[in-house]
């Protein structure tokens, strides 16, 4: 998230397209409906009647995989109409940028492809830059090669009529929408998105949420109190666990992961620090070395110096194009190249797209290490329904952990905020803390390269390893202050205004503004710094001062970065720094500083031509950017059909599916679109009572009583089609595989008519699994399809064909 | 009087409700008096310390109170000073308690499954780690790539895989990562992805 749940309450208009909050994240509707209660309004899309409907002052429904058709039109109606924010969009997006004469696009195709790889060359959609390299730009918005023109042109296509034809909404529905959300444009109003899995398990998953973002820079409605965009995170520290980089392709605080073409760290710095020929660009990410230079101090102490790179070669490198996603990851274990896998705090047989092939996979592995609080789908895969345990050879290591209220640390919630839980009591029987786990495991680890070398024993026998308390066990606060950072010797660094501050070795780092290259500071994660400090653990805080009124409550725990509750805030204010709407002001320059919220920098407004900086400092051009060339499938959003989809060809353009999508050919990969043996639509979707997998729901009376099996919901016309009656058990298959589930005949989910076709949709939560309860039914995992977007590989997951008939 | 605020909420609210009730013409007697046995019970026995719930991303903060003497968590309750939830809780943070110690499925032991075997054995901790640090030291020792085909260092390890984990809290999460990449790996990756 940009801003933070509380926030929501300060938004005129919210939109929630791409998840179902009302069931999803409950309490966010708390402050839903304190927006709605001052006046907002609350649009809901999606494709069944969800409870986040039931509260919303317009609904409209969409067949599933067309969120772009349905955001490119309301990008049309919004410049059509000019109710964008023009000061906004000309100072502060990428809008009056000239792109160069080698970007087009015809047909559903962007400049630069080429078919056999199915890839882009984006050096087609580059653009054009003056003799000193800063970004030519057009303020009046005319020149026909503007981001702003190309936008324009771009969209013509995506009438109401033509968006209907696809998503299936009607068109006075559409007009609805788009009319009560493009009033946000107005200066001073505030509209935000609230968007989850429902966006991002497509095959088109990054553009859709482009598409929102192109749609909040028109509106100018990034950086402003009420606004933003809002990822809804579904685990409790998925945030914390993606800024530490459990993924392949980064390390901590996204920087990214070295690769073959990086073989040392003067080259990393070199390659990846971006460089912005634009004096007010702040282009933040040139700090970059000093973040990886501290990371690996954190990494390995006082093994890494400047002389051996700080470690930097014992770190692992890709090679160049290596992909180790998910996807990837479940196909090389069923195609028996992995034999040790790790499953930590993690249910992959049911919360994997195509589940049947991970489950299958796991049988090829030679041991598996499964840690967990309850017996689980993953762990216990050698006993499922239809594996013959004699035959398979994994052995399986089932370690019980600690839950959370058994052991102490902090989670990142979804608006960046970090909060201490304390332990409330020891784990039941030999259950540990996963800290202790882990420690212990990589002690033994370590021994064993003491005692016998073997393979490249530096990274192990380097590797700080001191996170233990005076009794042995694993100490969370010695590792929150390692993420913090320290200063590793005596050093006078200035202040923002110039003044000396002298740091001792061992003082905590204040900020991350006083991180170094050179190996006097160590940070393992530099978005982290000013989260523990001399002054204390600021994540514990639980202070409830509020005085800006927008419930920025910045003493409740930290937030990262640096405690700033909205990102980009700096665009929240005018050239002269004063707010859009001086009502709900972030922040706001008085007397020559700026005062509320941690603004994105200290330099002053962007009147000042000498000092003020662009307020987009994570671009390196300082701009929002409507326009993205370093995508894998296009500058811009393109509707394409998901990869199973209801009908034979795109009524967008002759390119049928996204153009750059990987489509996996093994027997287990088998995808059908538009067959007449599975002619539904599917989706699936989460309930209030039980959790991801249901791993640790499924296991409590108290829930599983209030939901105790899975079911899907159809339209009372799909259920007349078939003879299915409410309550009846049914059979729900895809090319892939099939679940029992009984059958929720409603007016939730109507009929699509897309010109003279219709089209039925059903649903299914993924939230069940053979292991408990019983007869609950399996995982609807089952079904889905494991293609996944160009550019994150997350499954397409939300939109896929089935086929739907009495048990 | 040191009452904390928490305490006056469930001291006020015991007698708050027998008075309304008593208004009625219904006796509370003896029922006010169980309630306060228990409350009083809590408030002389337990520690109440404060969690962020485990499910969503929302945050919301939870009371927890642990009974003193059997170190139990005897109540879990959200917590009505987070800005956040303002004591409100869903369906799953108001079923936390079953998460803990008191829901009889909690793992309590370390199992393991041996090849081709029908049935989980209970080991020892040590036995276990030993084990599991045994395998990945073969696994890492025979497959672990110093050098690519092209012949550039690249110094990893493609044949074990880590999957999780987002309920982990951060100061567990950095560890991890940090050891899987010590060890080489590079097939890391989490609930993010999917």
């Amino acid at each position: 998230m940009t801003n933070h749940w509380v926030d929501l309450k300060n938004s005129d208009c919210i939109l929630i397209m791409g998840s179902n909050a009302a069931s999803n994240h409950p309490i966010s509707m708390r402050w839903v409906m304190k927006a709605k209660e001052n006046g907002g309004k609350l649009i809901s899309v999606d494709p069944r009647f969800t409870p986040t409907s039931a509260k919303a002052d317009v609904y409209a429904p969409l067949r599933s995989g067309t969120d772009i058709a349905f955001l490119g039109g309301m990008i049309k109606y919004i410049l059509d109409n000019n109710k964008y924010f023009k000061e906004y969009v000309v100072e502060y997006t990428d809008a009056p940028f000239i792109v160069g004469e080698k970007y087009d696009f015809s047909d559903g195709l962007f400049a630069g492809y080429n078919k056999e790889k199915r890839a882009y060359d984006k050096a087609f959609w580059a653009v054009k830059k003056d003799d000193k390299g800063v970004p030519e730009r057009d303020p009046s918005l005319q020149n026909p090669r503007c981001v702003f023109q190309l936008l324009k042109k771009h969209y013509e296509r995506y009438t109401p009529e033509k968006v209907s034809e696809i998503t299936g909404t009607p068109v006075p529905d559409l007009l609805k929408v788009y009319e009560t959300y493009a009033a946000t444009g107005e200066k001073g109003k505030a509209g935000t998105i609230m968007y989850a899995m429902g966006w991002t398990q497509h095959t088109v998953g990054v553009q859709n949420i482009r598409a929102m973002s192109i749609i909040q820079l028109l509106l100018g409605n990034i950086g402003v109190a009420g606004g933003g965009v809002n990822a809804l995170r579904g685990e409790s520290n998925v945030q914390g666990s993606t800024d530490a980089a459990l993924l392949f392709h980064i390390i901590p605080g996204y920087l990214p992961a070295p690769n073959e073409s990086l073989p040392t760290l003067a080259e990393y710095n070199k390659k990846l620090t971006p460089k912005s020929a634009d004096p007010r660009s702040a282009n933040w990410w040139q700090n970059r070395p000093k973040y990886v230079a501290s990371l690996l101090k954190a990494y390995f102490g006082d093994a890494a110096t400047p002389d051996n790179e700080f470690g930097y070669t014992w770190l692992p490198k890709l090679d160049a194009g290596q992909n180790c996603s998910w996807l990837n990851l479940f196909d090389a274990m069923y195609n028996g190249k992995i034999k040790g896998f790790f499953a930590w705090g993690q249910n992959p047989a049911c919360s994997s797209a195509n589940a049947n092939k991970v489950r299958a996979g796991l049988a090829k592995l030679d041991w598996l290490v499964n840690v967990n609080i309850f017996e689980n789908e993953t762990g216990s895969f050698w006993k499922a329904p239809g594996m013959d345990p004699k035959k398979i050879k994994t052995e399986v290591f089932m370690l019980p952990c600690a839950a959370s209220v058994e052991k102490e640390g902090s989670i990142t919630n979804s608006g960046r905020l970090a909060q201490w839980r304390y332990k409330a009591a020891n784990a039941p029987g030999k259950a540990k803390p996963d800290g202790d786990i882990m420690y212990e495991l990589m002690n033994k680890i370590r021994e064993l390269y003491k005692k016998d070398k073997g393979k490249f024993p530096e990274p192990i026998l380097n590797l700080k390893w001191d996170y233990a308390d005076d009794k042995g066990h694993f100490d969370a606060h010695k590792v929150a202050k390692q993420v913090n950072g320290y200063f590793l010797k005596d050093i006078t660094l200035k202040d923002p205004t110039g003044k000396d501050l002298n740091f001792k070795k061992g003082d905590l780092v204040p900020s991350f503004a006083f991180l170094q290259a050179d190996g006097s500071t160590s940070c393992g994660n530099w978005i982290y710094c000013n989260s523990y400090t001399n002054a204390g653990n600021m994540m514990a805080r639980r202070k409830k001062d509020d005085p800006t009124g927008l419930g920025l409550y910045p003493q409740w725990a930290w937030c990262w970065p640096v405690n700033r509750r909205i990102l980009y805030n700096r665009a929240s204010v005018d050239l002269n720094g004063q707010p859009w709407n001086p009502q709900k002001a972030v922040i706001k320059w008085v007397d020559g500083k700026w005062v509320g919220d941690v603004p994105d920098g200290p330099w002053p407004p962007m009147a000042d031509k000498e000092k003020g900086r662009y307020p987009f400092i994570m671009k390196p051009e300082g701009f929002g950017a409507s326009f993205g060339p370093g995508l894998n499938d296009g500058p811009f959003p393109e509707h394409y059909e998901p990869l199973e989809c209801p009908v034979p060809k795109n009524a967008m353009s002759a390119q049928f599916i996204n153009p750059t999508i990987k489509i996996f050919a093994g027997d287990m990969d088998k995808h059908l679109t538009c067959d007449p043996r599975y002619p539904f639509v599917a989706t699936t979707y989460r309930v209030t009572e039980h959790w991801q997998t249901g791993l640790m729901t499924r296991w409590q009376p108290w829930l599983v009583e209030a939901q105790p099996q899975n079911f899907v919901e159809m339209s009372e016309e799909l259920a007349k089609m078939r003879g299915i009656k409410n309550g009846e058990k049914v059979k729900v298959s895809s090319a892939r595989g099939e679940v029992v589930a009984v059958a929720i005949v409603t007016t939730r989910f109507r009929p699509f008519k897309l010109g003279e076709v219709t089209v039925h949709q059903v649903g299914l939560p993924w939230c069940f699994g053979w292991i408990a309860p019983k007869d609950g039914g399996e995982s609807s995992n089952l079904l889905t399809p494991n293609v996944g977007d160009p550019n994150t590989m997350i499954p397409e997951s939300k939109a896929f064909m089935v086929n739907v008939i009495k048990a | 009087m040191g009452f904390t605020r928490r305490e006056f909420l469930v001291i006020s609210g015991a007698v708050g409700a027998g008075i309304g009730l008593s208004s009625l013409g219904i006796d509370m007697g003896p029922a006010r008096a169980y309630a306060d046995s228990i409350k009083m019970d809590k408030l002389k026995t337990a520690k109440q310390t404060t969690t962020i719930c485990p499910y969503c991303a929302v945050g919301c903060s939870i009371i927890c109170s642990t009974d003193t003497k059997t170190n139990q968590i005897l109540n879990t309750e959200g917590d009505p000073d987070s800005v956040i939830n303002e004591g409100a809780l869903c369906a799953k943070g108001a079923a936390l308690y079953q998460t803990t110690a008191n829901n009889p499925n909690r793992l309590k032991k370390v199992l393991y499954r041996a090849p081709n075997s029908d049935k989980w054995q209970e080991k020892s901790w040590d036995w276990a780690l030993g084990e599991i640090a045994k395998r990945v030291k073969a696994v890492r020792d025979k497959d672990f790539i110093e050098k690519n085909a092209k012949g550039q260092v690249v110094n990893r390890l493609e044949t074990i895989a880590h999957v999780g984990s987002a309920a982990l809290d951060n100061e567990e999460c950095w560890p991890l990562q940090a050891m899987m990449r010590a060890l080489g790996l590079v097939w890391i990756e989490h609930q993010a992805r999917i």
